[in-house]
């Protein structure tokens, strides 16, 4: 909201690229789909955000199929579904899920905050399972979250062993997982970010992870409330830069 | 002819997953004077009814419910009970 307020546009769900944008910017074009569930939340501070770096971004309702030519997806946070039976269960066979699988496999960058997170480990495309916190509390504060690695489309923007100032808001983010597979996503460098102070009870301190194909990106942090200094912290913003530069 | 069956299905966290919930319980057994009671599990029942032609195909169709819906395997372990309704009315 800072961000539109700052730059003196309307507040509108569906952000339009800078009419007269940066001549030659490759930004301009990219159109990033967020996909809306009943009971999600925080898609509209996916838009401003991605407002803010000059993409275009559109609503996608969960039930339909077409992910409408977008070229990075965004799964944002809420409680798809009312979180009924887990977080995530009834949201990944909603329609349009088929189609972001299928785009993740093909390769598109895709990116899914908290409650998206949750949603990504059901549907498979994640491994593990977020459980509830260390504590049984629901957790809102700014946490402190280490880049582990640069190399995924959510984090391509950062340097490994950057320390960012995320705000988490999750009951469910004790991220957990057998043995075998930690050993895999440490071995593979696939762990994204990590707590510095870990508030959950997370195992290795996980906030994020990719997949093995490093396009699929599942977070616990909000970016998105961390892209104005208004906010108390302007280091999402690289999170969703990142996800720009891998759908170029 | 289809019979129709009650089912239980218990959906627990795994051996090995912690159990935040069922440890919170258990430390507060000891001051209320419950000092026998160990191993607490918090789970979650789901009870429903299946038409099926006999005990075994209903329960094959619970367990992929279970697999594709009810449970996530990564954490949780699922049980099932399978009774024949006792009648075809019964709520």
């Amino acid at each position: 909201m800072a961000s539109l307020l700052s730059k003196g546009r309307v507040a509108s769900p569906f952000v339009k690229p800078l009419a007269q944008g940066r001549e030659g910017s490759p930004k301009l074009q990219i159109v990033v789909g967020i996909v809306v569930f009943p009971g999600s939340n925080c898609e509209h501070d996916v838009v401003e955000s991605l407002g803010s770096l000059d993409a275009k971004a559109q609503l996608l309702w969960h039930s339909q199929a077409d992910l409408q030519n977008s070229r990075a997806i965004v799964l944002p946070g809420g409680f798809a579904h009312g979180d009924y039976l887990r977080p995530g269960a009834i949201a990944k066979f909603s329609n349009i899920m088929n189609s972001v699988v299928e785009f993740a496999r093909a390769g598109g960058p895709v990116l899914g905050i908290c409650n998206g997170f949750q949603i990504l480990t059901e549907v498979g495309l994640l491994p593990g399972a977020l459980q509830k916190n260390r504590g049984l509390r629901f957790i809102c504060e700014m946490s402190q979250v280490v880049v582990s690695t640069a190399n995924s489309s959510a984090s391509r923007q950062l340097a490994q062993g950057a320390q960012l100032s995320i705000p988490i808001n999750h009951f469910e983010g004790n991220f957990t997982c057998s043995h075998d597979t930690l050993e895999q996503l440490q071995q593979e460098d696939r762990i994204v970010f990590r707590y510095l102070n870990n508030p959950n009870g997370s195992v290795d301190d996980i906030a994020g992870i990719t997949n093995e194909t490093r396009n699929v990106v599942g977070m616990m942090p909000h970016p998105e409330r961390a892209c104005d200094p208004m906010l108390g912290s302007s280091d999402g913003i690289q999170v969703l830069a990142s996800l720009l530069e891998a759908a170029q | 002819m289809a019979m129709k069956y009650e089912v239980l299905v218990e959906v627990s966290l795994r051996e090995g997953i912690a159990d935040p919930q069922g440890a919170t319980i258990e430390r507060s057994l000891p001051a209320l004077g419950f000092e026998s009671i160990e191993s607490v599990r918090v789970g979650k029942a789901i009870r429903f009814r299946i038409q099926a032609d006999d005990a075994s195909s209903a329960k094959s169709t619970v367990q992929q419910v279970c697999e594709r819906l009810l449970a996530n395997p990564v954490i949780e372990d699922t049980a099932i009970t399978i009774t024949e309704a006792t009648t075809g009315d019964a709520k």
